[in-house]
This record gives structure tokens, C-alpha cells and sequence, in this order.
């Protein structure tokens, strides 16, 4: 793709310029960081205050809390908007609290729940990146002011002569560039994301050195709404009535069994599928896995592990980072399908304005709709180009 | 960059403690003291509550016996209407008020924020004969957004013609204004410390002579049997003390009241679509409440603070969020009432705080 950054090239836009990119002191730079109350954006924080910048806390209230953890009565604040004001007030710098549960509610919770009941399983953490925090915070901190906004997400970004490009974070196995697929060029001349060149390690020890109190928190794992990962109960108080009780088939056509609902359901599921052991079951097939899911007949289908192979990926809402638009035909690039996973050579087969066809190079299992593919530069695989939402995953297995 | 010295302009959330209230409570400290002790100790303590009493007392009108102690405003509005089976109030009241009686009847206000009298009429004739003994009538004396001061003189003949009990809270009206308790013939009314420069944590509920009220805890009876636990001595004091102190502020917000006219003034001449809310009625001088520039009430407030200069929006939980005023929202101010800001000058505030706000606000 030829757009990568040299270290060289690197160091000549920043000359001159302080440890953001602008080219004046850093107490006249005013900096909004994103703070959720975790230990990466805590750090961030404290380490822009440390640099002498102008730094303003947000903290975005995105649920009420006291009704997700149905504790009634409870202050509408979580303990992690608790832990951000306490860490913005010992390092004296102002923090504010912003009521986005409304648009939080319409634009990710609600098309959580749609995305379930449509047979897929979604990415709400990428749609909340893409709706509400690169949206309308940082319409708000343009509103404040603001040079920049800096956020706590293990990413890098840096200057080339054709834009700011985005790459994934130093530390692997923090890398977040996937859950940022769909950050455009536009809001990443305002974006900053001070730890993309650091250790989680790193983080923390920081975090001590700067007496945070979340030093020694967990890792936040779960989806922030779904607190104890139980998003079907959330489907299901979100969507009441529209959660129907189907069949479980195998490929060959015979009914295993019945469920309560398909949103219970995961492409490549394996444990937990309530049809117990099959006495008829040809054990050479070994273990059985969701293959497909279908919204219509409220049909859950599964399959032996070969029957989730999967060479081609549809994607819609696609989203590139370059401003001269998507990689062309023909283009052989990395797609990453799930954050977690290596990214896998693959080709782009079509592509146009509102999505893109990917050919995997080597079939890939397990790949549901609702899900993300982050895609990546192939001579370059730090380097993110963009991606889009996964709208269909033919099965080689079920192809007529 | 924010100025060396912000202007605080959020006195209707709490205001400075006064020096007067600073030193009274200094004085108290050190000493054993229950005012229900029977030695040496807890006659000087009692000295402190009675002394404080009767400086509230002079301050609204009232003989000091008729001042129940309570731990500040929230307490004495639920206080007040604990006894109460059946509440009249209005949509604008302060939160003390609307979840202390969960199942009110709200009484609509108008555009400009003066509680409905008609419909107050109305409701009271609507209501069964058997039902009047057990009914209250609560409107607020000032609105806390707004300061717009509610017709008390007419809700309260209306209420009293129909044999109903009635209750203000008054809270952000005292030291403002004079206040006649005895010419208003209400039965209750609430009061709080901090908002005339008083500590917080300590209020008052005044009970006219004759009206019973049962205390909200099971306790020692303190209060004359209407608000049990030992007094709060040092709160009880400085509230005492700003009392004093607050009598000589009403001129001073009758000045503040023009530096609050020339202040929307330029702000109306600077921004033509400006909305000023309650301006169309009386109001407390102190108070502006107003929509400028289309931002949203959280992004301004944000811009002010960090510019130097502290106001708010709506009411603020305790986490920080701000939500959508209910008061202007049932002044029907529509989409404007997420973009308004509420300004509130104190016993420090200066006309020069006023001048700088409106400076700031230009530059935003």
C-alpha cells in the first residue's frame, strides 16, 4: 500500500513540535481525554498532566448502571465513573460527566439486541468507537476548545506526507486496531493515543507511579452493558416477546433438540448447545458446532467442525482509513475476523463505495455475521487500512 | 487558560460560608455539648440552639419556638408532608418535594413559570370532602432554576378556604427577600443553611403554632418531639449566625437584580435568539436563567468552567450527569431547555461578576 511511515519520516513531522504534534508549548495545548475509569485512560490522563498540557477528563455516563445490574435504588453512576472523578480530582484537573445514554441506548444497545434477533453476533464495543466516542465526544471537545482528543486505546497513529495513518499497538496482545476499524482519516487528524507505543506493563507501572488507584484493576472484559456476560437476559429485557424457542437440526437434517431462543447462539459455539449426547452420533465426527443460524424458521444448525469452513466474507459499511478511499481489486491485504485472532492473507475480490468482497487465502472457521473484519496492510500487517461489518459468511459446506 | 481567580456564579447549588457563620462555629467547637444535658455543659450548648433559633426567627417572621432544626432543606420538605396522606404540588419542585410525595398531583405552571392558580382552583374543588383533613397544598416560594416567586399569597387562600394544610418550600427565597410568615399564613415552611452562607447539613422547618408534626425518626424526642438525634451543634450555629448576617442583604440583591437586567441585556443584544427563562415574571434578582448560542447546557457549562467561571445546568445527580431541567421542561420550553444554564449570584457576588460573564460568554 506504500503508505508506511518511516521512522524517518516520522521524526521530521514531529520536529519542532511537542509529544502531540503541535507545534507550541504544552501547556497551550488543550488536550480532552477520554475517561472511562479504567487504569489505560487513568494513565493517559496522568501522563499528558505530567507533560504540562492543558488536559480535560470526559467521562460519558452510557447506561444506567443501577438498571443494568437490576440493583434498584442505586445511584445512576457506576463505580467506574466514581473511579474516573477520583483519579481526574487528585490529579486537579478538571472532569466532566456527560449524559450519552440516550444516544448509547438508540445507536448501540438497540442494535445490539436487532443484530441477536437477526441471527448474528455483534460487535457493540465497535459501533459505541464509531457512534458515540469518535463521533459526538469529539464534536464536543472541538465545541471545548480542544486541540486533540486522546483516548487510553493501545493504537498508533502518525504522520505521513498523505495523512495521519493508523497502526496497531506496540504490545500484541493489547492491540485494540481492531475494535477501531472504522476510524477515518478526518477524525484522526484530531485523535491521539498516547499508550499505542506502550507495554500494558508499562501502564500499570505508571499507573503506580502516579498513585492511580485502578492500578491494580481487572481488565475490563466483559461488554460494558451485559456487567456479569449474560447478554441474552439484556436481548431479551430489551426485545420482550420477541425471542422464540426453535429447533436445533444437524446438516443432514435430523432435529437434536429444541432451544429458547437463537440470540442464546454464536456461530462456532461448541459447549452449551443443550442437546447433550447424541446415542446415534457418528463419534468420528466429533464434536458438533453451531454452523448457521437462521432468523426465519428460528432454526439453530449444527454441524462437525469442517462444515463452519468459510473462504469468502461479505462486508458492509465499510470503512477505509486512507482518504483516497478503498484498497483496489485484486488487492491482497490481511484480514483480521476476530480481535483476538491472527490476521489471514487474503484478497480483495470486489469492492465499492458500500462494502467489499474478501477471499480468505486459507478457509476460516467459525465467522458469524455482526461481526468485524479489521483489515490490514499486506506488506505492512501493523498497518490498518480499514474494514467493515461482516454481512454474510457462505459455508462451503452448505453451498448448493 | 483559566483565570487565577474563577467567578463562582452557582449560588443557588450553595454559597460561600460567611466569615460571620466561620466565626460563631469556631467559637462552639472544643466543648462537650448536648443541649439536653442537664449540667453546666448543656446549658451552654442549649444556649447555642435557642441563641440560633431566634436569629432565624427574626429573619422569617416567626417566634423562635416555631423552628424545628432538621439536617437542611431535603429533610424539612419531608418533614413537612410526612403527615400527609394526600399532596398537592407543583411540576416545577425541587426533587425533596416530587419523591417525598411520589404520588402527588402536579400542578401545571404557566410559560412563565408561575404555578397555575386556576388549576389549583380546580383540583381543590375536584377534591372529596373526607379527603381535605389528610391534604396538603406544597408550592415552592422561588424556583431554584428559574427564581421565578410563585403567587404563595393566592395558593394559600385557596388552600385554606378549602380547610387544606399548606407547605412552601422557601429554601431559596430566604435572605432574599423579606419573608412574613405570619402575613402569608402558611403552615410549613423549609429553610437551608448553605444557600445564605451557612454550613451545610442543617436546615429548618417552620411549624405554625397549633399544627402537629411526628418526627420522621424514632429517637430521644429532641425538637419538642418533632425531630429526634442530638442537635447538630456547629451547623445549628453557623446557621444561626448567617441568619443574623443575611438580614442585610436584601438591598443587596435588589442591586443585584439590575446587574442581572443590564448582564441579559447584552447578552439579548449579542445573541438575538437568546431565550430568558421566567424573565416574563417576578423574580428573585439573583437568578438568570438562559439558552445562548444553540450549544448544549453540558457543553457550555464545561466551556464556562474551564474559561473561569462556574455556573449550571438543570440539577446535577451525584454523579455529575446533568439531565434535562423538569422545570423548564414544564414551562414548555421545548428543545431549548437542554441548552440552558442557570447563573446564580450570592451575598459575595459583584456586579463585576455579572460583567465578567457576560465578556466570557461573548468570547465563547
Amino acid at each position: 500500500m506504500g503508505s508506511t511511515p518511516t521512522s524517518q519520516s516520522i521524526s521530521s513531522a514531529l520536529t519542532a513540535s511537542n509529544s502531540l504534534g503541535f507545534a507550541k508549548p504544552e501547556a497551550e495545548t488543550r488536550v480532552v481525554v477520554a475517561m472511562s475509569g479504567g487504569v489505560d485512560s487513568s494513565v493517559t490522563a496522568a501522563l499528558l498532566h505530567e507533560q504540562g498540557y492543558e488536559v480535560i477528563g470526559i467521562t460519558l455516563q452510557l447506561y444506567d448502571h443501577g438498571v443494568a445490574v437490576r440493583a434498584k435504588g442505586a445511584c445512576c453512576a457506576g463505580v467506574d465513573i466514581h473511579d474516573a472523578r477520583t483519579v481526574a480530582a487528585r490529579l486537579g484537573i478538571p472532569h466532566y460527566v456527560l449524559d450519552y445514554e440516550s444516544r448509547f441506548h438508540d445507536q448501540v444497545m438497540q442494535e445490539f439486541a436487532d443484530s441477536y434477533l437477526r441471527g448474528e453476533t455483534p460487535v457493540p464495543c465497535v459501533r459505541c468507537n464509531q457512534t458515540v466516542k469518535f463521533s459526538d465526544l469529539l464534536t464536543t471537545a472541538r465545541e471545548l476548545g480542544a486541540d486533540c482528543l486522546a483516548t487510553g486505546h493501545y493504537v498508533q497513529r502518525f504522520d505521513t506526507a498523505s495523512g495521519p495513518v493508523l497502526h496497531r499497538g506496540a504490545d500484541a496482545s493489547k492491540d485494540q486496531s481492531y475494535f477501531l476499524f472504522a476510524t477515518t482519516a478526518d477524525q484522526l487528524d484530531y485523535l491521539r493515543f498516547p499508550l499505542g507505543g506502550l507495554s500494558k506493563t508499562e501502564t500499570r507501572y505508571l499507573a503506580q507511579r502516579h498513585g492511580l488507584s485502578v492500578a491494580d484493576k481487572l481488565d475490563s472484559q466483559d461488554i460494558c452493558f451485559v456487567p456479569n456476560g449474560r447478554y441474552g437476559d439484556v436481548v431479551r429485557s430489551l426485545r420482550p416477546g420477541a425471542v422464540e424457542a426453535g429447533d436445533i437440526i444437524h446438516i443432514d437434517g435430523k432435529v437434536l433438540g429444541r432451544h429458547n431462543g437463537i440470540i442464546d447462539y454464536t456461530i462456532g459455539q461448541r459447549r452449551g448447545l443443550g442437546i447433550g449426547g447424541r446415542k446415534d452420533a457418528d463419534e468420528t465426527d466429533g464434536p458438533l458446532y453451531v454452523v448457521s443460524i437462521d432468523p426465519e424458521t428460528h432454526r439453530v444448525i449444527v454441524g462437525p467442525q469442517t462444515a463452519l469452513a468459510c473462504e469468502q466474507v461479505h462486508l458492509g459499511e465499510t470503512s477505509w482509513v486512507a482518504r483516497d478511499g478503498p484498497p483496489p481489486l485484486g488487492c491482497a491485504v490481511l484480514a483480521r475476523l476476530r480481535n483476538t485472532a491472527p490476521a489471514m492473507p487474503a484478497i480483495i475480490e470486489s469492492v465499492d463505495d458500500q462494502g467489499a468482497v474478501i477471499l480468505l487465502q486459507e478457509p476460516q472457521f467459525g465467522i458469524a455475521a455482526g461481526q468485524v473484519a479489521a483489515i490490514y496492510d499486506a506488506d505492512d500487517s501493523q498497518h490498518l487500512l480499514g474494514g467493515g461489518w461482516i454481512t454474510a459468511a457462505p459455508l462451503a459446506a452448505l453451498a448448493v | 487558560m483559566p483565570l487565577a481567580d474563577p467567578i463562582y456564579l452557582d449560588n443557588n447549588a450553595t454559597a460561600p460560608l460567611r466569615a460571620e457563620a466561620v466565626a460563631a462555629i469556631h467559637q462552639a467547637m472544643g466543648p462537650p455539648a448536648n443541649p439536653s444535658s442537664v449540667h453546666e455543659f448543656g446549658r451552654r450548648a442549649r444556649l447555642l440552639v435557642e441563641n440560633a433559633r431566634q436569629s432565624l426567627g427574626l429573619l422569617i417572621g416567626c417566634r423562635a419556638q416555631d423552628v424545628v432544626f432538621t439536617s437542611g432543606g431535603t429533610e424539612a420538605n419531608n418533614l413537612a408532608l410526612s403527615g400527609f396522606s394526600n399532596v398537592i404540588t407543583s411540576a416545577i419542585e425541587h426533587d425533596s418535594v416530587l419523591r417525598a410525595a411520589p404520588q402527588a398531583s402536579l400542578l401545571p405552571v404557566t410559560d412563565d413559570g408561575l404555578v397555575d392558580l386556576p388549576a389549583l382552583k380546580q383540583m381543590v374543588s375536584a377534591l372529596p370532602v373526607d379527603q381535605r383533613d389528610q391534604t396538603i397544598v406544597s408550592v415552592m416560594a422561588a424556583n431554584n432554576e428559574t427564581g421565578v416567586i410563585q403567587p404563595l399569597e393566592g395558593i394559600v387562600e385557596v388552600a385554606r378556604h378549602a380547610g387544606l394544610a399548606t407547605h412552601s418550600d422557601m429554601v431559596q427565597m430566604l435572605g432574599k427577600i423579606h419573608i412574613d410568615l405570619p402575613a402569608l399564613g402558611l403552615d410549613f415552611a423549609s429553610f437551608s443553611a448553605h444557600k445564605i452562607g451557612g454550613p451545610t447539613g442543617v436546615g429548618a422547618l417552620f411549624v405554625r403554632p397549633g399544627m402537629s408534626l411526628s418526627s420522621l425518626l424514632r429517637g430521644g424526642g429532641q425538637e419538642q418531639g418533632r425531630r429526634s438525634g442530638t442537635e447538630n451543634i456547629l451547623g445549628i450555629t453557623g446557621f444561626g449566625a448567617a441568619a443574623t448576617a443575611a438580614f442585610g442583604d436584601v438591598a443587596h440583591f435588589r442591586d443585584m437584580a439590575g446587574w442581572r437586567d443590564t448582564f441579559e441585556a447584552e447578552v439579548a443584544a449579542a445573541h438575538p435568539d437568546v431565550a430568558l427563562f421566567g424573565a416574563a415574571a417576578p423574580r428573585l434578582g439573583n437568578i438568570s436563567c438562559l439558552a445562548v448560542g444553540g450549544k448544549s447546557s453540558e457543553t457550555l457549562v464545561m466551556a464556562l468552567d474551564i474559561a473561569g467561571v462556574a455556573v449550571s445546568a438543570g440539577s446535577a445527580c451525584s454523579s455529575g450527569k446533568v439531565t434535562a431541567s423538569h422545570v423548564l421542561t414544564a414551562m414548555g420550553a421545548g428543545e431549548k431547555a437542554a441548552q440552558a444554564i442557570r447563573v446564580s449570584g450570592g451575598w459575595k457576588t459583584r456586579k463585576e461578576d455579572f460583567e465578567r460573564l457576560a465578556q466570557v460568554l461573548a468570547g465563547l
